[in-house]
This record gives C-alpha cells, sequence and structure tokens, in this order.
C-alpha cells in the first residue's frame, strides 16, 4: 500500500509540473506584448512598465518560470494586469460558487445514475432499461448551455419556480443558496448523470455476471445481501473511478453554465479573464482547474486501493 | 490498408450490425441528412444568413418563417440550415487534428515502449488533466478567438483521448505472432506500423472518431456560445443561442431551434458511434450480453 | 492414477439405505434464442444417494452443468425454461418458491464451483465469506462463526487456518483457493455436494489432493456428491457411478467399473479412446472428429449420429435411441449391440 501510494504521488508529481509549465507557458505564446495587449487603448507608458515588472516579465525565462511557480506553490499567484488585485484573493472569492455548483451537480448526478444504472442492469432489455438508455443517451447529447436556457425559460420565467440566476453564498441566505443553486446543478448533474447512468449500468451488469456472483446466489443468501454485498460492492469499484472523472468534467462543465446562471464562479473568472486578456488570472485560473484535477484523480486511485484488496499489493 | 480491404466481409457485418439497430438506422439517416444540409444548406436557405427584416422582429414560427424571426429580423431556419456546414467542418477538421497527432503518438509510445512511450504519455497527461473546455478557452486565450482557431485548441483537447486509445491497442498487438514474425525477418519498422499495426487497430479508433465527433461539436458550439468561436457574420448555432439568450422570453424559438439542430445532430452522431462500438468492440458487446449467455 | 480402480468410497456406498436423498426426472432445460429455442437438456433423469459419488461426464456443452445449476434456480429462469421434477429429501426443488430454494442452497445442496480465482469474491476476505453462509442458514455470528469457519479451514487442509480468515483470496495460491471454495460447499452440512468441474483450473498434483480431499470428507461426513467433469480421468478415481452426457441427453450410464472396462456407446468409446494412459503412446491417442450438434437445431434421431462411425441401424438418423439395460444397473442409449 504504502509504495503504491508513493509511486502514484510520484507521477501526479511530474504531471503536476508539466501543468505548471503548460499553465506558465499561456503568457508567453500569446503573439505579441502581452501587457500591452491587456491594456488596450488605457496604454500608459507607467503602467505598463509597473504591470511588466510585477509579472516578472523582464527576467530571463528560466529564472520567470521558477519565480512563478515557487511564489504559486506557495499561494501566490500574482497580480490581474485589469484590477491590480491578487490573482490568489480573485479565485478564493469565487471559490465557494464553483464548488456548491460542481457538489450539487455531483449529488443529482449520483442520485439520476445510481437507481436508473442499478434499474436498468437488473432488468435489462425490459422497458425500464430502453427508457434508461434513451434518457442517458438524450443526456449525453444535450449541450449544457442550451439545457440551462431552456431550463430558465421554462422553470424561472414561465413557471416562475425557481430563480433564474446568480449564486447566493451559502453563510448569507441557506434558502436562496439551495434555491439557486437547483436550477444550475441539475443542468449540470444531469449530463454527468447521463454518462454515469450507463457506467453504474455495465459495471454491476458486468458483477451479476460474475462467477463469484453466482457462487454468493448457491449459499443461499438473500437477494439483498447478493446484490449489496456481492453485486453492488464489486461494481462500487470501477464507479468511484468514473465518477472521480465525472467530477473533473462536473468542472470542466461549470465554465459554460456559469455564465449563462450569471453565476460568479471560477468559470466566469477565466473566462472573463481571457476576454480581456488579463493574463495572470487565466494562468492562475488554468493551473488551479488542473490542480483540482490532479487531486481528485490521486484521491480516486487511493479509495480504489481501498476498495480493492488486490490493488494494495501490486 | 490491404488487411481492412481483404476483410471487406466483416465490414458489411458491421454494416449490417448497424443496420439491425433501428435506432441507430434512424440516427444514420438524421446524420445523412445534416450531411446533405452542410453542403447545400446555403443554396436551399430560403433567405440570406444576415438577411434584415425578413418580416417583423421576433414573430414567431410561421408557414413563411417555420423556425420564426429573430431579434434583428432575420429568418431562424434560414440560419440554422446556413450555421450547419460551419458546425460539421469545424467539427470534422478538429477531429482530424486530435485523430492525426494522436494515433502518431499512440503508435509511436506503444510500439517503441521506453523513454519515448513514458514522455510521450505523461504529455498526454499533463493535456489530459485541464479540463476539456478551459483546455479549448486557454487555446484561444493564446491565439485569439475565430473558427480556424477554435478547430486547432478542440483538435488540441482531443489528442490525448487518441492517443490512449491507439496505444492501449498497440501495446496488445505488438506481441501478436504476425507482428513479431514481421519483426524477425527483419521487416522496417515504418513498414510493420502501416502495414500490419495500423489495419489492426483500426475498429477501436474508428469508434473514437464517431465519440469524438459528436463531442467536437458540442465543443464548438459551446465555445461559439461563449464568444470564442465562429465570428459573425457567419451564423453559428452556439453564437445564436447567446445571441437570442436576452429575447427567450418573449420569443421561445429563438432559444429551441438552433439548440435543437447540436442535440440532434450530437445524439445522432452519438448512437451511430455506440452501434459501430457494439459491432466492432466485441469485449464491449459481450460484457453488455452477458445476461443473454445461457450458463 | 489407473482407470480401473475404485475408489475407497464405493465400498460404503453399498452400506446406506437405498433412498436416494436426490431424484431427478425427464428434467428439460431450453433457452430462448433469436433463432429459436436452444433445448440445451432434453430429458434427463438421474438420483444419487447418501454416501454415493455420481459423475456426470460430457465435453462443454454436454449440458452437464446446466442440468445442475437448474435445480438449484442458478440458470436464471426465464430466459431459461425448466420442466421435469427433482425431488430433494422429499420436496420438489422444481417450481419452488425463492426463498425455498434459498433455505435448500447451502444446507441442503452445496455448490464448488470450477475456477477458485473468479468464483470468490475478491473484495471480501475468505472468513467472510464463510461466516455470511452461517450467518444466513445457522444464525451463527461473531466469534461462533469464526470458530465454525477456523474448524471447515482446517477441514479442507488449510494450515494454520484462524490467521488464514482474514486474507483475501488473491493472497492464496489456487489450491488453497479450492479448498476454500470446497469449506464453502461444506460449510452448512449439506446432504449433497455438487462440484462442477472442481479440478479444472488447477495443476495435476493439485488436482490429485483436491480429488483425494473430497473422497476424504466423503467418508467422513456421509453425504452425497455429484462430480461434474468433462475428464473421465479425473471420474475414474472417485465415482461409483457415471453418467456420460451428450447434447443434453444421457447416452450411457454405469457404475464406474463396467464403464471402463466395457463402454457401450461410440461416444463413450470415442472418450475413453481421447484419454491419455500410461503405457500407450500419444500418437495413438483418437480424437473424435466433428463438433457437437447446435443446441438449436438438433438432428431429428440420434444426436451423436453426424460424428458416429458405426450407424448400424436406419433409425439412427430418425429416431432418439431411448437408454436401454445391457447389464446389471448399466444403460446404454443405442438401437443396436455396439461391436467391439
Amino acid at each position: 500500500m504504502r509504495s503504491y501510494v508513493l509511486r502514484r504521488l510520484g507521477q501526479a508529481l511530474i504531471v503536476l509540473v508539466g501543468v505548471s509549465i503548460a499553465a506558465f507557458s499561456i503568457i508567453h505564446l500569446v503573439d505579441g506584448d502581452p501587457v500591452r495587449l491587456a491594456l488596450g487603448t488605457r496604454f500608459d507608458q507607467e503602467t505598463y512598465d509597473a504591470l511588466r515588472s510585477r509579472a516578472g516579465l523582464d527576467q530571463p525565462l528560466v529564472v520567470q518560470y521558477f519565480d512563478w511557480s515557487s511564489s504559486a506553490a506557495t499561494g501566490d499567484l500574482g497580480v490581474s494586469f485589469r484590477s491590480g488585485r491578487s490573482v490568489t484573493s480573485l479565485i478564493v472569492e469565487r471559490l465557494p460558487a464553483t464548488i456548491s455548483l460542481a457538489g450539487g451537480a455531483l449529488v443529482v448526478a449520483l442520485l439520476i445514475a445510481v437507481p436508473l444504472g442499478v434499474i436498468s442492469a437488473l432488468r435489462p432489455r425490459s422497458p425500464a432499461d430502453y427508457v434508461a438508455t434513451v434518457v442517458s443517451q438524450a443526456g449525453i447529447s444535450i449541450p449544457d448551455f442550451w439545457m440551462a436556457i431552456l431550463g430558465i425559460l421554462v422553470f424561472a420565467r414561465t413557471l416562475q419556480w425557481l430563480p433564474a440566476s446568480r449564486y447566493v453564498p451559502l453563510s448569507e441566505d441557506p434558502v436562496g443558496w439551495l434555491e439557486h443553486l437547483i436550477l444550475p446543478a441539475v443542468t449540470v448533474g444531469v449530463v454527468s448523470g447521463s454518462v454515469l447512468t450507463r457506467f453504474v449500468r455495465s459495471s454491476v451488469l458486468e458483477a451479476l455476471g460474475r462467477d463469484h456472483t453466482r457462487t454468493a446466489h448457491a449459499k443461499g443468501l438473500s437477494e439483498r445481501v447478493v446484490m449489496t454485498r456481492h453485486v453492488l460492492r464489486n461494481a462500487l469499484i470501477p464507479i468511484v473511478t468514473v465518477t472521480g472523472i465525472q467530477l473533473a468534467y462536473l468542472l470542466s462543465g461549470v465554465v459554460v453554465v456559469e455564465v449563462v446562471f450569471a453565476w460568479q464562479g471560477l468559470g466566469q473568472l477565466a473566462l472573463q479573464a481571457v476576454q480581456s486578456r488579463d493574463y495572470p488570472v487565466v494562468q492562475g485560473a488554468v493551473l488551479l482547474f488542473a490542480v483540482f484535477f490532479l487531486v481528485i484523480n490521486l484521491i480516486v486511485d487511493l479509495l480504489y486501493a481501498s476498495l480493492d484488496p488486490r490493488i494494495r499489493y501490486r | 490498408m490491404t488487411a481492412v480491404a481483404a476483410d471487406r466481409g466483416g465490414w458489411r457485418a458491421v454494416l449490417g450490425a448497424v443496420a439491425t439497430s433501428r435506432l441507430a438506422l434512424l440516427c444514420l439517416v438524421v446524420l445523412g441528412g445534416f450531411l446533405v444540409v452542410a453542403v447545400v444548406g446555403p443554396s436551399i436557405a430560403p433567405y440570406g444568413a444576415n438577411e434584415v427584416g425578413v418580416a417583423e422582429s421576433l414573430s414567431g414560427p410561421s408557414l413563411d418563417h417555420p423556425f420564426g424571426v429573430d431579434q434583428l429580423g432575420r429568418d431562424v431556419m434560414s440560419r440554422v440550415l446556413i450555421g450547419a456546414r460551419d458546425s460539421l467542418r469545424i467539427g470534422v477538421v478538429a477531429v482530424g487534428i486530435a485523430l492525426g497527432v494522436g494515433v502518431i503518438v499512440g503508435l509511436l509510445a506503444g510500439y517503441y515502449r521506453g523513454w519515448l512511450d513514458d514522455a510521450l504519455m505523461r504529455l498526454m497527461d499533463v493535456l489530459f488533466a485541464f479540463p476539456a473546455i478551459l483546455l479549448a478557452i486557454a487555446v484561444l486565450a493564446v491565439r485569439g478567438p475565430g473558427a480556424t482557431n477554435a478547430m486547432i485548441a478542440i483538435g488540441i483537447v482531443y489528442i490525448p483521448v487518441f492517443a490512449r486509445v491507439t496505444r492501449a491497442s498497440t501495446l496488445a498487438l505488438r506481441e501478436e505472432l504476425f507482428v513479431r514474425a514481421a519483426r524477425s525477418v527483419g521487416a522496417l519498422d515504418r513498414r510493420i506500423i502501416v502495414r500490419h499495426v495500423l489495419p489492426n487497430v483500426a475498429a477501436p479508433i474508428i469508434v473514437q472518431t464517431s465519440i469524438s465527433l459528436a463531442f467536437a461539436i458540442l465543443s464548438e458550439a459551446a465555445l461559439s456560445f461563449l464568444g470564442l468561436g465562429t465570428q459573425p457574420p457567419a451564423p453559428s448555432w452556439g453564437r445564436m443561442l447567446s445571441e437570442g439568450q436576452g429575447f427567450m422570453e418573449d420569443a421561445w424559438w429563438i432559444a429551441v431551434f438552433p439548440g435543437l439542430a447540436i442535440f440532434l445532430l450530437v445524439l445522432a452522431l452519438n448512437v451511430v458511434g455506440d452501434a459501430l462500438r457494439d459491432a466492432l468492440d466485441p469485449r464491449q458487446r459481450s460484457a453488455m450480453d452477458a445476461e443473454r449467455r445461457p450458463a | 492414477m489407473s482407470v480401473t480402480s475404485s475408489s475407497d468410497a464405493s465400498a460404503l456406498a453399498g452400506a446406506t439405505d437405498d433412498a436416494p436423498v436426490l431424484s431427478v426426472r425427464d428434467l428439460r432445460v431450453s433457452f430462448r434464442t433469436r433463432r429459436g429455442p436452444a433445448e440445451v437438456v432434453n430429458g434427463v433423469s438421474w438420483d444419487v444417494r447418501a454416501g454415493e459419488t455420481l459423475a456426470i461426464v460430457g465435453e462443454s456443452g454436454s449440458g452437464k452443468s446446466v442440468s445442475v445449476m437448474s435445480l438449484l434456480g442458478l440458470v436464471p429462469s426465464p430466459p431459461a425454461q425448466i420442466t421435469g421434477s427433482a425431488v430433494f429429501e422429499g420436496r420438489e426443488l422444481i417450481g419452488m418458491s425463492r426463498s425455498e430454494l434459498r433455505s435448500v442452497r447451502g444446507p441442503g445442496i452445496g455448490m464448488v464451483f470450477q475456477d477458485p480465482m473468479t468464483s470468490l469474491n475478491p473484495v471480501l476476505t475468505i472468513g467472510r465469506q464463510i461466516t455470511e453462509s452461517l450467518e444466513a442458514h445457522m444464525g451463527l455470528r461473531g466469534a461462533a462463526a469464526d470458530d465454525r469457519a477456523a474448524e471447515l479451514l482446517e477441514l479442507v487442509g488449510i494450515p494454520s487456518a484462524r490467521s488464514r480468515l482474514g486474507s483475501y483470496p488473491h493472497e492464496l495460491s489456487g489450491g488453497m483457493r479450492q479448498r476454500v471454495m470446497i469449506a464453502i460447499g461444506l460449510a452448512c452440512d449439506p446432504a449433497v455436494l455438487i462440484a462442477d468441474e472442481a479440478t479444472t483450473a488447477l495443476d495435476v498434483t493439485i488436482q490429485a489432493q483436491i480429488l483425494e480431499l473430497i473422497a476424504r470428507l466423503q467418508s467422513e461426513l456421509g453425504m452425497a456428491v455429484v462430480w461434474i467433469s468433462h475428464d473421465l480421468g479425473v471420474v475414474a478415481g472417485i465415482a461409483d457411478r457415471v453418467l456420460v452426457m451428450y447434447a443434453g441427453r444421457i447416452v450411457e450410464e454405469a457404475p464406474v467399473d463396467p464403464l471402463f472396462a466395457a463402454p457401450q456407446h461410440p461416444y463413450t468409446r470415442g472418450l475413453l479412446a481421447s484419454l491419455p494412459v500410461v503405457g500407450r503412446r500419444r500418437v495413438d491417442l483418437e480424437v473424435i472428429p466433428g463438433l457437437p450438434p447446435d443446441p438449436v437445431e438438433l438432428p431429428p434421431g440420434c444426436a451423436f449420429y453426424p460424428r458416429c462411425s458405426h450407424r448400424l441401424d436406419p433409425r439412427c438418423s430418425t429416431d432418439v435411441p431411448p437408454l436401454r439395460e445391457v447389464g446389471p444397473d448399466h444403460r446404454v442409449a443405442t438401437f443396436y449391440e455396439v461391436p467391439r
């Protein structure tokens, strides 16, 4: 187990270095002078020089990378070209909104996927299975921003059941937080839930067909025990992996959906930064998303090892 | 691709398998419809994409304007028909980029193993670590918005998937007898890869292509929706949705029809991709059909 | 292993009372397929008595496993259609409710499956996989269940049994895993133990150990054993009686010694001829040409007709030959006396 964890950490570290180089490179791959582009028509020499030196752009590349990455490691992601504020504080401000949305979406996704996937696996080729297959295929194919628009049109504007947009902090107004969260979380959750449904179905179906499930039946155990202790317990292993990957996709999905719902989260921050050519913020947001992904993957792999005793010894 | 050509009976079986699913067949027809529209769209569209004042702004669906009229008085159906070409083109070119680069990377990594494999696959891991849409946005942040850059951005996003699929199949194939035999008689690596390996890893790549095409079209729509993809005056489905967002309360048709076009195209691609997988990837199929097998 | 040796258990068989513990009559199993019903088991009847070992032999696809699994409801139905009768200790198994069947599985009839690697749950300890049976059927929990599980592991010859309870299947060798499977099959003291290709996945020396273990356990515990195998060589060492199945039918049925000494059915002879025996050269081994018939399109007559080298009766191709008595307890499904 120990060596497995260490090896996994080592791999993640290598990829992390690669990711940081990629994020760092963004500002240097831009065609032209990034500061000049960012300032655009508001150009004046004094601001220009100040921004350049604060971003360290007058240093050699290697020095710049080490400065940037060692600051990033201590939580300092530089200063926004636009607002002059620290990128870290901009990100931290937006974090609760994005975490609420991604977490809510994950709950929705699991609430859809687990029952639907298990039911259709237990009754393959039944009407319920067919409906689940069609629904999940549709959920995978629907553009999330379109579903967001339709959701607002139907549930906010026409029926007026739910608020249309905006994030309300949990600490300020828990009820408002939930009300505002429902539409965006369902939008993102339906897409992820659709992918997961298919996966839950095939995992459970696979576990049902395994020899040891037959052994469990031959022992005369009750259906419930066979299902939970033998089938689901084994099906859970691949499901956890894919749920982890889905969580990463959730983060990706929030970028566009946040825009539709005017959700003041990380995705919108990143997008606004791209549109206003605020490169330090782009770098910081991109790096953060990638680190999220790596951490989630690491957690998933460790969880995997705790669920599957075979892995611990490999 | 001699091996594939020799296996024509196999391909007919694949087509047959796709055709046995009524849903897949229907989706194949839908797909054909989109292709036709992509080719002839501009000439069958009753109005120009940017022809304004064809009717009163925001007038609803009617016989003259089946999809209604938008906020600037443009015919929504014409814009949807004309927009098909760009959507498909960007998706196809992007997947082409991902396919070309990804397959080469996967073949090299899987065939040569060793440090090259490690280096290439870690690089793919790095690309894979960024959420798809964010990676595309980051690429567009560097290169600037536009249809061409969107293709490149989406292409880059899907490289790792193709690399991984190709590498996995290549690794398995590398130890097969006929590849070892070819190597033992001193055949050139390039020749072995092109003549023996490539045709035999084609099946999973084809399946991946059709599924990636669906996601690439979704990504393009999302980027255009964010204003980073196809730029005006070209009509694009994603952009139509973002521009119409403010008017949808009074004119639902602006929000519904372009989205429906994206949805149907992506759905058709996904269903056909699934049918292809069932036909080409027997391992998946056997897992799905385990319940039908007698004990 | 000599072909003609009889097992130690056969002496015991004569000593038991004559009422069979499990009695199967005219069992039929078919599956619905796209091309029509696949008739996998076509009217099979047999009895097994306490202390007796019955071997069911045939190629894969002969219906031998299905015919036994279907008795316990382990063949999902539908899609399978199961008819006929199977009386276990006076209770009819076919058509029994699921909950009643559950009470038979384990304490009534125990099962040992082929591949112990896949037949054991990889994410549960072997101790748990034994105690869950004890929990379900005997109400044993906690330390009492652990004690019994350790006892069972000891019984099947696993050294330092108690410390093994916390092991996972992948930590054991193939032979040890199969011993665990047997312990699971025996956990609730079954009256019948069914072993489905229980030694097929093991190498030869381990195979011999497992066979010996089963024979020892049977003489100690006195249960009936139904041994399913494609390998007549394995069967020779442990069976009292042998059923030879082909395409879902019994083609020959005899006590073990006469079957090996004087096989009657061309198929049985083919199987015997393909058996490696010490002293016979490999090149002399015969293989029966052809493949078993498709269960969706069984030939109208004898199912073995297409592969048979005798075909001495015109009815062979048109009628299914019934089982007829050719010796004491020896029956064969042919229309004619097959020449030696």
